[in-house]
């Protein structure tokens, strides 16, 4: 899976704020984060809080999902979703 | 470090008194225990109690130009005089010391006011012009050095500390109503104003002319931030590697001395960074304090025995108790000079002093970087309620206040809406300048309530508020918040406190001198210019810090929760084991003798922290306890006792180094 800046973004800021003592090989683009016991609710928040500020956009509360949240790819994939303009959906 | 003081005839031509500047001088000797100096002219007395550090031979005070027509008595240090003096040399200036004094004088006939912005320094001086019969009073930046003053019956009466002006026969100092207001919602009082009525001070980056009887103040300098969007696009490594060097730089600088100099070690990122600095990158000998206190949930010994391994200083720590504070509390207020809401300034106050008897003058701190670098809780606080206001009804968003505080994850449904209340008061306002404050002030407003019938009706209608709104940038609202939550803590906290009760006060009871690379005003002017993001980024605080002393520091230290330096605060004054000299200063007698506090409401407070003795109290009723009991001595030693003090500084012999008598009377009678 190839990488992007956003994807870059997010590890880099997963990493920095949670991985502690864990190596940035031990995660994957796919994994659960939850799962892995990575981030827990409040985590998630900065998670948000974080995405918000740097890219610019606002998250619902509805949008503050697994779906959207939950791994690095989806989370990229909420990201260009809302930057892009799509159908403005949330979760799919 | 030093103190100065003086009396300038505005409009009276009352003759000047030896004695009196001698006294004024006197009740500051311990800010100055080495060498005191007086001039007087008809117009002018001068007076200098001196701190020994630089040039310790030929730098007394007070001190001239070439031919004596301008004097200067300093309190401070300027850092980068090596460089101005060669500048001043080159211009034809004529220097009979090696002091950074000296500069001053030469820096203000060549430049006028504007030697202020020439000078990377920590200093409060009064310049006079005999000439054009002119005093020049300045203070450094950020209100390191302090510089108070009064007009009474004509004059104008100077000092480092109130006390010396007090001393004065024309003052009688009083509390300021209003001043007890703004002390019991900001912990400061708004500048000009001091907690005693009618006299103020010069404000961090001002300076004062007087002349013909006119005063007229002027700002030099005030913190900037870009406006928001328009930060630089430079990456993260950038800014630190900057960072890096201009702390090098700063801390280089406040090396310069002719004694040996040390440092304070908490075990924290900043002090940590400057001591790491002085290890890796100069040659100076590394000494260390710390405090050690006896309440595991302190202390932070185990991160300070790290560093002292890993850097190999020479270090010497003090213990500190509940009971020690209690016991040198009187004496932390009688040097603070000022009401406090936290005894965190006692177990510095015991710090100094393990300096001093360590004979060491001079110590390197770390304050400064969390006003500058994004460190305290409040900035992740005011980030946090951004998050939230803007979706207020969100039943996410305020949870990430757990994680500031992780005790409210532990609370039970009922409470987590209680605490939802209180974080969500004035949620959506984000357009006050002041957003991020409001929690914090509308909590410590809530002391208030203790104030007695008298005090409410001296303070009147006004509040702070309209006060504090002149000292605000005026282009605040178009910076990020966190540069706005930044720029109130540092023209409220930072000099209004922090650097003068916990600071200043604090080293001086003990004659030690602390300096700031940090403070530095170009590692400010750097930081200001660092994007919000790299200062907080995320929650994660200091970060550009952080990355800026990786691999000179141990991760340990770069990776530990943020602690903030804390005291036990009102645990210390309750309990079998109290000192005698708190229940008589909060008893109905003792505060109807003040008449500031209502006895009742004290009298149902202390019950209450009595009843609840280990068990923690809330915040708001432990500030309570330390500003009552700190406002009561506070009173007791400076309006009711204070003649006693003045009449022990008479009584003391001075000997000074510089005696100047340039009054007509005198020559004509030699």
């Amino acid at each position: 899976m190839e990488s992007t800046p956003t994807k870059k973004t997010i590890r880099d800021f997963v990493f920095e704020n949670f991985l502690m003592g864990l190596s940035e090989d031990e995660l994957c683009d796919t994994d659960s984060f939850l799962e892995k016991g990575i981030i827990d609710s409040t985590g998630v928040l900065e998670l948000v809080a974080f995405v918000e500020e740097s890219f610019e956009f606002d998250v619902e509360d509805e949008e503050l999902v697994p779906e959207n949240f939950d791994s690095v790819v989806k989370l990229e994939t909420y990201i260009r979703r809302k930057k892009g303009g799509g159908d403005g959906n949330s979760a799919s | 470090m030093c103190a100065i003081c003086g009396v300038l005839n505005m409009n009276d031509h009352e003759p000047m008194k030896p004695e009196t500047v001698r006294t004024m001088i006197a009740m500051a000797s311990h800010r100055g225990p080495d060498e005191t100096g007086v001039y007087l002219d008809d117009h002018v007395g001068l007076g200098h109690a001196r701190l020994s550090i630089i040039d310790l031979a030929g730098g007394s005070q007070p001190m001239s130009n070439e031919d004596g027509t301008v004097w200067v008595v300093f309190n401070g240090e300027i850092f980068n005089y090596l460089e101005l003096r060669r500048e001043l040399i080159s211009r034809g200036h004529r220097f009979k010391t090696s002091s950074d004094t000296e500069t001053i004088v030469h820096a203000f006939e060549e430049y006028g006011y504007d030697c202020l912005e020439r000078f990377n320094g920590q200093f409060a001086f009064a310049l006079w012009d005999a000439r054009s019969r002119e005093m020049f009073l300045a203070r450094d930046r950020l209100g390191i050095r302090p510089l108070f003053y009064t007009i009474r019956n004509g004059k104008l009466i100077f000092g480092s500390e109130n006390k010396s002006i007090g001393a004065h026969p024309d003052v009688s100092l009083e509390i300021d109503p209003v001043a007890l207001d703004q002390i019991f919602t900001f912990w400061v009082t708004i500048s000009p104003r001091t907690v005693f009525k009618d006299v103020l001070e010069v404000p961090p980056g001002h300076y004062l002319v007087v002349r013909d009887g006119q005063t007229r103040l002027e700002r030099y300098w005030q913190l900037d931030f870009p406006e928001q969007g328009n930060e630089s696009a430079r990456s993260v490594e950038d800014y630190a590697e900057e960072l890096r060097e201009t702390l090098i730089d700063a801390t280089r600088l406040r090396l310069r001395a002719d004694v040996p100099v040390g440092a304070y070690l908490s075990g924290g990122l900043d002090s940590s960074a400057i001591t790491a600095i002085i290890k890796n990158h100069t040659d100076a000998p590394l000494i260390t304090f710390s405090i050690r206190f006896e309440n595991a949930r302190y202390d932070e010994g185990g991160y300070q025995d790290e560093l002292v391994k890993h850097l190999d200083t020479r270090h010497r720590a003090v213990g500190c108790s509940s009971e020690d504070i209690a016991r040198v509390f009187p004496d932390v207020i009688r040097h603070a000079e000022f009401p406090i809401l936290r005894t965190a300034p006692a177990p510095l106050f015991m710090l100094s002093q393990l300096v001093r008897e360590s004979n060491i003058k001079v110590v390197l701190t770390g304050e400064g970087a969390d006003e500058f670098l994004g460190g305290y809780n409040i900035f992740k606080e005011a980030k946090i309620r951004h998050f939230w206001a803007k979706y207020p009804d969100s039943k996410y968003r305020p949870l990430l206040l757990q994680k500031l505080y992780p005790y409210l994850a532990q609370s039970p449904t009922r409470a987590r809406q209680y605490w939802q209340q209180f974080f969500r008061t004035g949620l959506e306002e984000t357009d006050l300048q002041y957003y991020s404050h409001m929690p914090r002030w509308n909590n410590t407003a809530k002391l208030k309530a203790l104030f007695s019938e008298d005090l409410r009706s001296s303070i009147g209608a006004g509040d702070g508020f309209s006060e504090l709104e002149t000292i605000l940038h005026k282009d605040i609202m178009k910076w990020d918040p966190v540069s706005r939550a930044q720029y109130v803590e540092v023209s409220t906290f930072l000099s209004g406190y922090l650097l003068s009760s916990q600071g200043d006060r604090m080293a001086m009871a003990h004659s030690v001198e602390g300096r700031f690379p940090f403070l530095d005003h170009n590692v400010v002017d750097m930081c200001s210019r660092i994007p919000a993001k790299y200062k907080l980024r995320g929650l994660n605080e200091k970060y550009v810090l952080k990355r800026s002393m990786e691999g000179e520091i141990p991760d340990c230290i770069v990776r530990r929760p943020k602690q903030p330096y804390r005291a036990p605060d009102s645990p210390c004054f309750l309990g079998p084991n109290a000192p005698e000299y708190v229940r008589e200063l909060l008893s109905d007698k003792a505060l109807q003798q003040s008449g500031l506090f209502d006895p009742a409401a004290v009298a149902r407070l202390m019950r209450k922290c009595e009843r609840k003795l280990g068990h923690p109290l809330a915040a708001k009723d432990d500030m309570a306890v330390v500003g009552v009991l700190s406002t009561q001595l506070l009173h007791r030693h400076f309006i009711e006792e204070f003649d006693k003090e003045i009449l022990q500084a008479r009584g003391t012999p001075v000997k000074s180094t510089v005696d100047v008598d340039a009054r007509s009377a005198t020559i004509c009678a030699g």
